[in-house]
């Protein structure tokens, strides 16, 4: 069972404690925006056998959403991060790529 | 005020830990920024308190206080009659400002474990580490109780105080003294 | 026979016997027994019948790798079946049967499946049961489910009368096993100031070394573990847990503990089991090494053994298994078990050494002891039925010619020790073959990882496939040194005690025995003793073209038992990898699974049984409803009244009397559970434009309006009035099962996607208790309860107000969801029974009728109102169910809007809402499809729309219905074909969906 730490109140906390929210740092698409785009936000998503980026709430306990950079693989956790932000903070990349060299994630790399 | 039916009443039970539903409390969200000039100001005087609590703290005194529940949410403590003019005064207090401020008094229940074993407790119900080293009086804990989430803190070195949703205070109950029964000290803290 | 010795067994108190029963038959042990160890001085050298052949089993193991002495333990409330005699401590008026036979143990009329074991070879069921198919259900079936199983089933109406629970416990370092290499492990790691639990699964501490001799620091083993344990308990740091058995590694340092506080006393206060949820920063398994048997034909006899049990059933109980063993070894350890024998004055008639030239040391100290010993040779069969006689002395080399015959009453077998590498495969560690013990040990380089990206567990001692005793401390001091380093403790430079025994000559594998035994011995030589897998079976799965060890597994049974091939996967794998031409490492292990020995469904389930199974939500009348003889309705973990019958009346005739008193006079609903979420900030307004499907921010303060919510792919999710409170503030009602959900979502939004939008969100459902006061004359007994203005002109359709009613602070909606004058009602959670008991009181005289859920469901669909979850699956969108209306033209963006301008959305022939008449006034069933004609590609009829609310409507009389049809506003009149349950037609006309007071004329007075 995987734990976290929760950026906002520093627990770590396990996975009974969190709620899945799927892949991080999706862009919206609203009214206006072309068929291909409007798919890819609402369908495409990664799914790598690698570094992950990903959205978890901390529902019994504080309430915030955060993200992750997770290893789908190896389960290792490489950092978590408040959800205000577009793109992962660039420690928890550098991290990523010092141990997976050519690491490639949607346009990160 | 004659009227005022809290879920679980005075249930009492004694096992390894005395388990108890505690009195009708006033308990008060609010949300807001705390850096926020006129913030912490307003909410220390409603709650009578000095500052307010860091992460994970609490600041009580005497049965009033406050609760960090989130980076923009605390919860106020005071007495249930006093709970509605409170939130009123501070709302109005904090008008102008970004803030939200509700009684939820009735919304929550509170019990209380006291004793030696308190902490074994909520350890058997909770992802929590309860060991001294790890928690302790002037600590908040939101996680669960078993399938229900929950808000504890503890008050003194072996007295737990455990907030959670008024529906589920009966569910609580039984959680608390199904393992508080007899036989049931583990020895591990 | 196998026999109580007059002295020895460092585990017993002679002083206090315990009195049992096996099979009705009243035995005697000794406080410190097992199961096992009593039936064994008792001669109950017969315990249980193997699961296919019915063969007679005895014990062959001292510990958790026993597969044959399964037994039923205890009676009625507290009988289980499937236990281990070999772990089950005695207890005083403890209650044992053996299993799978019938009519005795003894006796046993299954047993004549041996004679046909030339049919049940491997894939019999598979091959058998196939063909032809009709005999399946009535001959095959019955057959197979008479069978399966070993142990029966508990009583179905029996509840388990002992209690259970778990624990949450956080430690730096867990290390599981209580041997030398787990103490030592501890000590280590402790002494570096780490927080440490160390689990056991067994009632003491110490593991085999004080039985397999050698000194520690120049003490004996046993009395080292005495000093080191010593040390453990004063460091405060240090947990220690006897009968504790670590049952399974997960992902990031969770283990789960299984340890048994109350088998041994039965009846006592507190929980039998409790699981232990425990969160390790490092993991270190020292779980030690399992004996291999050897396969050779007869070696399932009651009687044969592993060696080195053999030696602990004498060491630390006391007991013989037989006057004469004979031991056959491929090593060095064996020799152990013959000096023990001897030296408890019991006789070794041989020792049979496959290897050529023996053993080392201990092989001298047993020629020394007297002990004849034949190298190079082997058993070719064992003799004997129920109980051994003798063995065959054959060449290892040849196919098992008879050398001589040698008179014995038990075989003690070894065919080496296996590191018990299960806890550390459970979590991703990988092995790495040891060719020279012939086993698989833990490759450190490929280790299970924790959250850091760093190995977390580490092995040690004999689970690292270390066997001499120096080994073994030093690699478990290191263990617990690294550990507790990996978490920043600093290990002092301290050595490891030093260990001492006898030198070892190399092992030589020995997969069967003799080296080429024939098809009839090979047919004998047992691989699974609980499946019933021998050798020959596993050769015929390789002819058969099972390759993979997964599928031979399978194919074959081999380790699928309860003991989960403990002793068997490895010499079945051995025969595989040869029937297979291949080596050992390329044909691979199974998949070791948690948990490591079967662990109770109580201690899974916990304290989660009975009254608190899982949570009920309770509303503040609900102990009200509960008197009153409310019919519950679940809705999510809510209870909530589905109607109030009275004495004599069914649901049925409850349900319309609910409906017609409302409709006629006054009926009132408990509506707590409706999700009430605060929303407010300068921002509010916006959001909730974004939320909705319909303009929020132009609501007026005071006023109410009806709103729908749709995720991004455009489908509804949710339904709800939103009252605006003040300018920044909104009140929003979510469904009963809406208002976790959505208050999550209203904060996914606004922490993820509009941070910097200003508004806050408050989930206040709970602190309101709501009450709904329905019917015409809800306004005369809201009047009489007084406090404030309820007249239309103060408060008219669609507006709220805040007041006191009868003395209570309440807020007043003016909204209705039954079509009828209707106020909803909320006061403080804690002053919801008072109102409600107001209520009924001030209503009396009008006959004021408490509903529930069906009521309600049925006066909102005679007004063709939907309900999320019946108009509403996931796939339908508001434009669906002719909510256009409640769909803003005016707003730029909405959640939801841009899914709904794709092609699929707005293909007009999407299937829309109507309202269904039966033509002959009867209740279409629910989820019922419409016929259209033809067929579809799979040659099912085609349908043209789906019945999705249904109901006798008692104000009308008839039975109405709601459904999705193709074009259906467009066909008014047009009547559709449909089945009833009974798979007759039932033909029902088009119409409104509003059935009743179409004009809205009553609610709005």
């Amino acid at each position: 069972m995987l734990i976290f730490e929760c950026p906002y109140c520093g627990v770590m906390a396990e996975e009974t404690e969190l709620t899945a929210g799927g892949e991080a740092h999706v862009k919206r698409f609203g009214p206006g925006s072309s068929d291909e785009d409007f798919e890819t936000y609402l369908f495409h998503r990664e799914n790598p056998k690698g570094v992950h980026f990903e959205r978890w709430r901390h529902a019994n306990g504080c309430g915030k959403w955060f993200l992750a950079a997770r290893c789908t693989n190896t389960l290792e956790v490489f950092g978590t991060y408040p959800a205000q932000t577009t793109r992962p903070p660039e420690p928890i990349l550098e991290a990523i790529r010092a141990k997976r060299p050519g690491f490639q994630w949607r346009d990160l790399a | 005020m004659s009227d005022v039916k809290t879920a679980m009443g005075a249930a009492q039970f004694e096992g390894i830990a005395k388990v108890e539903a505690l009195p009708a409390t006033g308990m008060i969200t609010i949300r807001g920024t705390f850096s926020d000039a006129g913030f912490g100001k307003a909410v220390c005087a409603a709650a009578g308190v000095e500052a307010l609590p860091g992460v994970r703290e609490t600041r009580l005194t005497g049965g009033k206080g406050l609760l960090w529940m989130s980076p923009d949410e605390l919860l106020l403590i005071c007495a249930y009659s006093a709970a509605d003019r409170t939130a009123h005064q501070l709302a109005e207090a904090l008008k102008g400002q970004h803030a939200l401020v509700a009684n939820v008094s009735d919304a929550r229940s509170l019990f209380q474990v006291q004793g030696r074993n308190a902490r074994e407790i909520i350890a058997k119900l909770a992802p929590v580490d309860m060991a001294p080293s790890a928690f302790g009086p002037g600590m908040v804990r939101r996680s669960r109780l078993a399938q229900v989430p929950a808000a504890i803190w503890m008050t003194d070195s072996s007295t737990v105080q455990i907030m959670c949703f008024r529906s589920v205070s009966e569910y609580v109950y039984g959680l608390l003294t199904t393992s508080a029964e007899l036989g049931g000290e583990v020895g591990y803290y | 026979m196998s026999t109580r010795l007059v002295s020895g067994g460092r585990l017993i108190d002679r002083t206090k016997p315990i009195t049992f029963r096996f099979n009705g038959k009243r035995l005697k042990g000794h406080a410190g027994d097992t199961l096992a160890s009593a039936l064994l001085a008792s001669d109950q050298m017969l315990v249980g019948r193997s699961f296919k052949y019915h063969r007679p089993r005895g014990i062959v193991a001292s510990g958790a790798e026993e597969p044959n002495a399964l037994v039923g333990l205890g009676e009625g409330a507290r009988f289980e079946p499937n236990q281990r005699a070999t772990t089950t401590e005695l207890f005083e008026g403890l209650t044992a049967q053996s299993q799978n036979h019938w009519p005795s143990l003894d006796f046993d009329i299954g047993a004549v499946n041996t004679h046909f074991a030339r049919f049940l070879t491997a894939g019999f069921y598979y091959k058998m049961f196939i063909h032809p198919r009709p005999l399946w259900k009535h001959v095959y079936e019955p057959f197979i489910r008479q069978s399966a199983g070993l142990g029966k089933a508990p009583d179905a109406e029996t509840k388990d009368s002992d209690r259970y629970e778990h624990f949450y416990a956080f430690t730096d370092v867990l290390v599981i096993g209580g041997g030398v290499a787990g103490l030592q492990a501890a000590l280590a790691a402790g002494r570096s100031g780490a927080k440490v639990m160390l689990i056991e699964q067994t009632a003491h501490l110490g593991g085999r070394a004080p039985v397999d001799g050698g000194t520690i620091d120049g003490q004996e083993p046993g009395a080292w573990v005495d000093q080191t344990l010593a040390a453990l308990n004063a460091m405060p740091n240090v947990t220690i847990r006897a009968r504790t058995m670590g049952a399974g590694i997960y992902d990031h340092g969770y283990v789960l503990g299984y340890e048994r506080v109350a088998d041994e006393r039965p009846g006592t206060d507190g929980p039998r089991h409790r699981l232990w949820k425990i969160r390790a920063g490092r993991v270190i398994t020292a779980t030690g090494a399992i004996e291999r048997p050897i396969s050779f034909a007869g070696n399932d006899i009651p009687g044969v053994m592993l060696a080195g049990a053999v030696r602990d059933y004498v060491v630390n109980y006391g007991v013989s298994v037989g006057d004469r063993t004979v031991v056959v070894t491929n090593n060095d350890d064996a020799y152990r078990t013959a000096i023990v024998l001897a030296k408890a004055g019991l006789s070794v008639p041989c020792i049979i050494d496959a290897r050529p030239l023996g053993g080392g040391a201990l092989m001298e100290e047993a020629k020394a002891l007297g002990i004849r010993v034949e190298t190079g040779r082997g058993i070719a069969k064992v003799l004997g039925g129920k109980r051994v006689t003798g063995v065959v002395l054959c060449n290892m080399v040849g196919e098992g010619a008879l050398v001589e015959e040698i008179a014995c009453e038990a075989v003690a077998m070894s065919g080496g020790w296996s590191p018990v590498v299960h806890l550390w495969s459970h979590c991703g560690g990988k092995l790495t073959w040891d060719a020279d013990q012939a086993a698989f040990r833990p490759d450190a380089t490929r280790a299970p990882i924790g959250a850091d990206g760093q190995a977390n567990v580490l092995a040690a001692g004999a689970a690292n496939g270390f066997g001499r005793l120096q080994n073994v401390l030093q690699d478990a001091d290191v263990a617990g040194k690294m550990a507790a380093h990996a978490l920043g403790f600093d290990a002092p430079k301290d050595a490891p005690p030093m260990g001492e025994d006898a030198a070892v000559k190399p092992l030589m594998p020995v997969w069967l025995m003799p080296q080429s035994a024939h098809y009839g011995l090979r047919m004998k030589a047992w691989l699974d003793y609980q499946n019933d897998v021998k050798v020959s079976d596993v050769q015929l799965a390789a002819r058969e073209g099972y390759e993979s060890v997964e599928h031979t597994k399978r194919y074959t049974t081999l380790g699928m038992a309860t003991d989960q091939g403990k002793l068997s996967n490895i010499n079945g794998l051995a025969i595989l990898s040869d029937a297979l031409g291949e080596p050992i490492p390329q044909v691979g292990t199974t998949t070791f699974r948690p948990p490591y020995t079967p662990i109770s469904m109580g201690a899974i389930a916990g304290e989660a049984r009975g009254e608190i199974f899982q949570p009920l939500r309770r509303t503040p009348m609900h102990g009200w409803h509960e008197a009153h003889g409310a019919e519950w309705e679940p809705v999510g973990h809510w209870r909530r009244p589905y109607c109030f019958p009275k004495a004599g009346e069914d649901k049925h005739a409850a349900v319309a009397r609910e409906i017609n008193a409302t409709r006629q006079s006054i009926g009132m609903l408990d509506a707590s559970t409706l999700g009430k979420i605060i929303v407010k900030g300068p921002d509010a307004g916006k959001f909730l434009d974004m939320l909705y499907t319909n303009m929020m921010s132009t609501l007026a303060p005071g006023k109410c309006r009806y709103g729908l919510m749709c995720n991004e792919n455009g489908f509804l999710s949710d339904d709800g009035v939103v009252a605006r409170i003040d300018e920044d503030t909104f009140l929003c009602h979510t469904t009963t099962g809406g208002a976790d959900r959505i208050h999550a979502h209203m904060e996914d939004w606004l922490q993820c996607e509009w941070w910097d939008w200003k508004v806050y969100t408050a989930n206040v459902t709970e602190q309101f208790a709501q009450i709904a006061v329905v019917g015409p004359n809800a306004r005369k007994v809201l009047e009489k309860l007084g406090g404030m203005d309820v007249s239309k002109e103060a408060l008219p359709f669609m507006t709220w107000a805040d007041g006191t009613l009868g003395g209570i602070k309440a807020r007043v909606y003016r909204i209705s969801f039954s079509g009828e004058l209707s106020y909803e009602i909320a006061v403080p959670a804690n002053q919801g029974l008072a109102l409600w008991e107001a209520l009924i009181d001030a209503g009396a005289e009008f006959g004021i009728t408490p509903y529930g859920t069906e009521a309600l469901h049925v006066m909102r669909a005679e007004k063709g109102f939907i309900m999320i979850g019946d108009e509403t699956d996931g796939t339908v969108i508001p434009q669906d169910l002719g909510l256009g209306w409640a769909i803003s033209k005016k707003k730029a963006d909405y959640l939801g809007k841009r899914a709904q301008e794709r092609t699929h959305m707005t293909d007009p022939n999407r299937w829309q809402l109507v309202g269904l008449e039966t033509v002959d006034g009867s209740v279409l069933p629910d989820g019922a499809l419409a016929y259209a004609s033809g067929k579809n590609a799979n040659g099912q009829r085609n349908t043209q729309g789906r019945v999705t609310s249904t109901y006798h409507s008692p104000t009308l009389g008839r039975g109405i219905a709601m459904g999705l049809v193709l074009n259906g506003p467009d066909r008014m009149g047009e009547v559709l074909h449909f089945t009833n349950t009974e798979g007759e037609p039932i033909a029902a006309k088009i119409v409104s969906p509003v059935f009743y007071d179409p004009e809205g004329e009553k609610q709005n007075v």
